[in-house]
């Protein structure tokens, strides 16, 4: 039993604000800091707020978390060099041999950070919403609008790509 | 299953995004595979470390009143407002009551759909693929508490494709795969013992038609993307004179 219009401020206040941590940590990783990403997050959540009255779906998080990373996607388009690195270009590497969990697993936290950060922006988005966020394959999908097989893909190869980064030479 | 076709299916086995009996056949490689058992390893400890750590970014506090600030305010709420307010809801307790079965039938299709969708990505449609209903029904022996009717209508343009378990409304339930051309129908059935029968029931999510009746003690739903009146024939061959 609602006060207010199904669609009205605070029904977009009390369904969408309580995701602005998730907006927040997916602007912060694909901006790669702070500032811009407070400055994503309040431009993504007007914009949501226009398209509220038309959403018809379930999950809130996911719909604002596709909006996230469109506006974010706008905003490096404009604001950053072309040196947005898009493309995959390192050979595809494969973990053979291992005694390397041991090392993964005492991995600097800090250096992690840094391993994501270096990584491809679609790879990076991929792995912040499977591991950070927990979405499936299909929500991440239907987030990122990539078919569930390049979904798939990305996230094997941002992992070999991790591993790599984190143990060096032992890969 | 040989390394390199378990190799393909290792990030989806760590991300719990395969059935029930491809994880089976992946744990079984792994016991025998050291390489794909480290590499499941290593995606573990990765994600862990991930999750573990301090990466998830905290939102400086700041920022939800910039976002609070930035959104056209809504009127205050009046007293006398609040008060025809409180009636509603005491009123609305009662239409809650009475809508309660419909929203439940709500959640079943919402989670037929759900599985519907998730059949229609690779290697999930069916754990068991054969044409011919011996060997789809003995497959459901052993695995559910109730046997279900499986019958093959391809002389209908139905014809049944396969099966497998699935899980809706709380428990386990046998779906039946057919197909209408290029069409995948799922039909899942479970036993709903002193359910009133009832007649076709029909909705629309998302752009895919639900059928649902129950007849004899049995509770059936139609998933699929085929316009409704083909559905509703393959609900009428299974609904039986």
């Amino acid at each position: 039993m609602s006060l207010e219009p199904m669609h009205g401020t605070a029904s977009f206040e009390a369904h969408v604000l309580p995701h602005m941590g998730a907006a927040y940590n997916l602007a912060r990783w694909l901006t790669r800091n702070d500032h811009d990403a407070e400055d994503v997050v309040q431009e993504a959540y007007l914009r949501a707020f226009k398209f509220w009255s038309s959403f018809r779906g379930t999950d809130s998080r996911a719909w604002l978390l596709t909006i996230v990373r469109n506006t974010c996607f706008t905003w490096l388009h404009q604001n950053r060099k072309p040196s947005l690195e898009l493309t995959d270009t390192m050979p595809e590497l494969t973990i053979a041999s291992n005694p390397e969990t041991l090392l993964l697993a005492n991995v600097d936290s800090e250096m992690l950070r840094r391993a994501v950060e270096e990584l491809p922006l679609e790879f990076r988005e991929t792995i912040v919403l499977r591991e950070l966020e927990g979405f499936s394959y299909k929500e991440i999908s239907a987030i990122t609008a990539t078919p569930i097989g390049t979904v798939m893909s990305r996230l094997a190869r941002a992992r070999i790509r991790l591993q790599k980064a984190l143990v060096g030479g032992a890969v | 299953m040989s390394c390199q076709e378990a190799q393909a299916l290792l990030n989806a086995y760590v991300d719990g995004e395969l059935d029930l009996v491809r994880s089976l056949e992946i744990e079984k490689h792994l016991e025998g595979c050291p390489a794909c058992a480290r590499t499941v390893e290593n995606h573990q400890t990765l994600g862990n470390a991930l999750r573990a750590g301090s990466h998830y970014y905290q939102a400086p506090p700041r920022l939800e009143h910039r976002i609070r600030a930035a959104l056209p305010r809504s009127k205050r709420i009046s007293w006398p407002l609040a008060a025809v307010a409180a009636s509603l809801l005491l009123a609305g307790i009662f239409v809650d009551r009475m809508v309660e079965s419909g929203s439940r039938r709500n959640l079943v299709a919402q989670e037929v759909l759900d599985s519907h969708l998730r059949s229609l990505m690779p290697g999930h449609l069916a754990d068991v693929e054969s044409t011919d209903r011996h060997t789809v029904k003995p497959w459901f022996a052993g695995k559910l508490d109730f046997s279900p009717p499986v019958a093959d209508f391809a002389e209908q343009g139905f014809p049944l494709t396969g099966g497998r378990l699935d899980s809706v409304n709380g428990r386990n339930v046998a779906v039946l795969v057919y197909r209408r051309h290029q069409h995948l129908i799922n039909a899942y059935t479970w036993p709903s013992a002193g359910s009133p029968d009832s007649a076709v029931g029909k909705s629309a999510l998302q752009g895919y038609n639900l059928l649902h009746w129950t007849r004899g003690g049995v509770t059936w739903w139609l998933a699929s993307d085929l316009n409704s009146n083909e559905l509703e024939s393959l609900a009428n061959l299974l609904r039986g004179p």
